[in-house]
């Protein structure tokens, strides 16, 4: 048997409310974590993970406190010990990986000092020693030429450089056990998948058992051996990472990974009903009663137990996990999206091109815009009555520039967006009249930040009813209860602020506010990463019956390609601001497909512990596009040579009507990609 | 006008939020004691006239500097006139004074830094310049300049006071505009075409009212000191009204002798700006702003 290094014994965290009752946040948890494994931690935001990983290294958040039980490392109790012994732990036996790198890296500092200055804390070794180890831990992390990189500052790293860098200084304790908190949530598709890739080749060669904390199941099924399932500050499910997400026993797990859209999948996944309880609602009964298919009556009463299954090597919390467990794999059955499109086009954009660069004065006067290498150039894309559409690509893609000047919040450089075919609309924001304001909405991708703190759901629903449409008293509210009828939220939500509101409902408001202005087109910018998986199945599915009630056009930005092929019928692909590939969503995620297309596909991560990313190109970050031929140059794997950076590649159009843009002919593309 | 109905439909509730501000603040030793303090004042203020013992400029020659006794309990000045019953009159004009001089500075303040923040771009340059200019002149020497020209009168300092106090206002209410203005409601009104008055009052001032009140309170008790200050210079109210900072000065000189005389309007002048500091503070605290954290800009 192997050595357990950390033992967590019915621990129960919570707080005092002002009424002087004791909530929980986390109720009665055991578990074990061995030596070399990886325990993934899943759950839906407010499950209480991040507290539990957080105990796991002696530290409870202000505010909190242990009501109960103990966190056993190297025998000793980390909740009952003094902060000056758990200073020698922390660090150099456990060590920690937040969330965002960006924020944790000292930014006026370089990161050779940093990562210095961990080394002089929990590690033993002389000055001249360090120096060699720092390059060796940037090398362990895969970073290129650690020398120069020692001597940059944290923002002269991208995204995925910081994370590696965080890593590096978790590493440099040598520690036991490594907890990871939503290490990769902030990240790109590809660079996600390239962290992964690297925590597992860690986890390998160091054999330090990690916690890796996560709401996303893709991430978790591609790291851990045991996978823990958290609702409601309750473990409900835990066992080995295959069984989990092959045959979950618990209706929970079992209707999350309904809930998670594929790639290969078209359609909408099932959405789970309603959401998880607040800290301190729950009082009798199972916690996941509301929402399970399968509960029974004895269900609202009674709280099932942990319950260990010795032929599964598996615990679960719940009556009817024998149903469960005959029910074979998930089946996952998708709402077949009906498409609405019509011939008419609604919206042309073309020869769009935006630019960020500072003007000089000269042409401030003039009042033009002149950069020959803008962010976002030759934009073309016809747009028809009912279609969605969906922008692709990783951060810096421009999507959300294309979004922002279609909806007149930036100036383009050049080009022409019209619409229906007769209007131009004006590229600036003042000069476009109020309709041509209203046919065009958005909805924001973090509906704590679309929506006025200050203000009622009611009051957020009724200004554009105001604007618009002049509506007013018994009218006005009448609009309201119908919209918030549409969204599914009852009348009663009306005098409620957003933060009584969960993510979800938030993001139903949000939706309710767009539609209420009747208009032809909706920007929808990536507007389900920001909620939990349960919740954004749900906001999908909505969206799309409001689409087929209203007959809306929607323009889908969005760097997840599983949820893009889920809802789209059409997908464009971008990178560095230029167009890769457009073509009706079935097609784009078959090959060939242009290489960037591929590498985005690759790094796709499924709740599947068969189905692995494929790394094919690297994770460099390009901050500008280049000044001449194909925008994909700097990171393709299938460089052709010179062709490629002289000429911008021609669009090659395939038979089913997919456009790539590369110079490899189509046969040649598909027949490298199939291999 | 359309806004005026969602104004009274709050209504109700903001009696509500004020109430349970006011216990939040009293729940704490620091704000407990500074809203006593400065309450305490604000009644002596409004009930002095009528509990005063004597006239405040009956003129009593044998009575000159006469020690604290129980029947003059804070003494006698050099005129032979009570120091208590002027101590406890010369709070009035100054509260006033500088309550409404205060209430101009938040207007015009958080009006124009609001405006700058949400506008940016040259309009906000060339103002913010301005407001620049204006915060290194030496206000003490404007008002000089400005009550020499135009005297004493309450018409006056209150503007000139509100208008200096106000410059300071301009760039806190811009910096919290700055922060509301980036988040994506805003961008959903401006997308929705919402004009700029709109916007302004309907999404940005519920949302930095709280930032922009904290700091009229603490400039409030900035105010205060600098109209007694001007009224020991002479050139705020004159005499024989009783006001404390022309207390000070007259018995400046007295001091080694007649320390009552001096000491009284010291007492009154510093607890009120204790109480409004304290007073300040724990309302910043009440409404979530940790003024320890988030310097005035």
């Amino acid at each position: 048997m192997t050595e357990i290094i950390q033992k967590v014994k019915n621990l129960s965290i919570g707080f005092k409310s002002k009424k002087g009752e004791e909530i929980l946040i986390l109720r009665n948890i055991s578990t074990n974590i061995k030596k070399g494994e990886t325990v993934g931690i899943v759950g839906e935001s407010g499950s209480g993970k991040s507290t539990l990983a957080l105990a796991m290294m002696g530290y409870v958040k202000h505010g909190l406190y242990t009501i109960g039980g103990e966190c056993e490392f190297n025998s000793s109790n980390l909740l009952k010990m003094k902060n000056r012994d758990l200073e020698k732990i922390r660090g150099r036996k456990i060590a920690m990986i937040p969330q965002n790198a960006g924020q944790a890296l000292t930014p006026n500092l370089k990161i050779g000092y940093q990562i210095d200055e961990a080394l002089q804390l929990h590690s033993d070794l002389k000055e001249e020693e360090r120096e060699q180890k720092i390059s060796e831990l940037l090398n362990k992390v895969r970073l290129p030429s650690p020398e120069t990189i020692a001597l940059r500052y944290p923002h002269e790293l991208s995204g995925g450089q910081q994370q590696r860098v965080a890593v590096a200084m978790a590493l440099a304790g040598t520690p036991d056990l490594l907890l990871l908190d939503e290490p990769t949530t902030g990240l790109d598709v590809t660079t996600q998948a390239h962290v992964l890739e690297l925590l597992n080749f860690i986890a390998k060669d160091t054999g330090t058992s990690m916690v890796y904390v996560s709401h996303d199941l893709g991430a978790i099924a591609q790291v851990s051996d045991r996978i823990i399932v958290m609702y409601s500050g309750e473990i409900v499910l835990e066992g080995p990472s295959r069984d989990i997400l092959k045959k979950p026993i618990h209706p929970y797990t079992y209707g999350l990974l309904k809930s998670i859209p594929k790639l290969s999948l078209a359609g909408l996944p099932q959405s789970m009903p309603g959401s998880q309880p607040q800290p301190g609602t729950i009082h009798r009964g199972c916690s996941f009663f509301d929402r399970c298919d399968f509960s029974e009556e004895k269900c609202k009463s009674n709280s099932p137990q942990l319950e260990y299954l010795e032929e599964l090597n598996t615990s679960v919390r719940c009556f009817n996990h024998k149903s469960l467990m005959n029910d074979s794999q998930v089946n996952q059955t998708v709402n077949k999206i009906k498409t609405s499109l019509q011939d008419k086009e609604i919206l042309n954009i073309s020869e769009v091109s935006i630019s960020y660069a500072k003007q000089n004065l000269l042409d401030q006067v003039l009042n033009r815009i002149s950069d020959d290498n803008p962010t976002v150039k030759d934009i073309n894309i016809n747009i028809k009555k009912g279609e969605t559409i969906a922008l692709v690509g990783e951060s810096g893609s421009g999507k959300s520039t294309i979004l922002k000047s279609i909806a007149g919040l930036l100036r383009t450089k050049g080009g022409i967006i019209k619409f229906d075919q007769k209007r131009n609309l004006s590229s600036d924001l003042k000069e476009r009249d109020p309709n041509d304001l209203r046919i065009i909405q958005l909805i924001f991708q973090n509906p704590d930040e679309s929506l006025n703190p200050n203000h009622t759901v009611e009051e957020i629903i009724a200004q554009p009813l105001k604007l618009y449409f002049g509506l007013k008293g018994e009218e006005l509210k009448k609009n309201i209860i119908e919209l918030l009828q549409k969204v599914r939220l009852g009348e009663f939500y009306m005098s409620r602020y957003p933060r009584q509101l969960s993510g979800g409902e938030k993001q139903r408001v949000a939706v309710a506010r767009a539609f209420a202005a009747k208009p032809d087109i909706i920007l929808c910018d990536e507007v389900t990463s920001a909620l939990d998986v349960s919740v954004q199945a749900a906001v999908l599915n909505l969206l799309q019956q409001l689409k087929e009630d209203f007959g809306t056009t929607y323009i889908f930005v969005s760097h997840d390609l599983a949820v893009v092929r889920a809802i789209s019928d059409r997908v464009a692909v971008l990178y560095q601001g230029r167009l890769c590939e457009v073509g009706p969503s079935k097609d784009v995620y078959q090959f060939p497909s242009h290489p960037y297309t591929e590498v985005l596909l690759g790094a796709v991560l499924e709740p599947d512990p068969d189905i692995k990313p494929k790394l094919v190109a690297e994770d460099i970050v390009e901050e500008k596009p280049p000044q001449k031929g194909c925008s994909f140059q700097g990171r393709c794997s299938r460089i052709l040579g010179d062709i490629c950076k002289s000429e911008v590649p021609p669009w090659q159009i395939t038979n089913s009507g997919n456009s790539i843009r590369c110079h490899i002919p189509l046969k040649e593309l598909q027949k490298e990609q199939i291999n | 006008m359309k806004l005026d109905n969602i104004y009274q439909e709050e209504k109700k509730s903001n009696f509500a939020k004020v109430y349970e501000i006011i216990i939040t603040m009293a729940s704490r030793p620091s704000g407990f004691i500074g809203l006593s303090i400065l309450i305490f004042h604000i009644i002596l203020a409004f009930i002095s006239p009528y509990i005063a013992p004597y006239d405040f400029k009956a003129i009593n020659p044998t009575l000159m500097l006469q020690a604290p006794s129980a029947e003059y309990w804070f003494g006698t000045d050099d005129l032979g006139r009570d120091v208590f019953t002027r101590t406890i009159l010369g709070g009035r004009t100054a509260l006033t004074i500088t309550f409404f001089g205060s209430l101009i500075a938040l207007l015009w303040g958080g009006l124009l830094g609001i405006f700058c923040g949400l506008v940016g771009g040259k309009t906000d340059d060339i103002v913010m310049r301005i407001v620049d200019a204006f915060l290194s002149i030496p206000w003490i020497l404007a008002m000089l300049l400005i009550v020499s020209l135009l005297g004493t009168s309450t018409e006056v300092l209150i503007p000139a006071l509100g208008f200096f106090y106000g410059k300071g206002i301009v760039r806190v209410a811009r910096a919290a505009t700055h922060d509301v203005i980036a988040k994506d409601f805003i961008v959903s009104a401006r997308a929705r075409g919402h004009s700029n008055f709109s916007i302004i009052w309907y999404e940005i001032i519920p949302n930095v009212r709280d930032a922009i009140l904290v700091e009229g309170a603490m400039r409030w008790s900035w105010m205060l000191l600098g109209f007694s200050s001007l009224s020991f210079l002479g050139f705020g109210v004159s005499p024989p009204t009783p006001d404390w900072g022309l207390m000070i000065s007259n018995a400046r000189g007295l001091m080694s002798f007649a320390y009552w005389s001096v000491i009284a309007p010291i007492v009154g002048l510093s607890s009120l700006i204790i109480g409004i500091n304290l007073t300040a503070d724990a309302f910043a605290k009440a409404l979530g702003i940790d003024r320890s954290t988030k310097a005035p800009v």
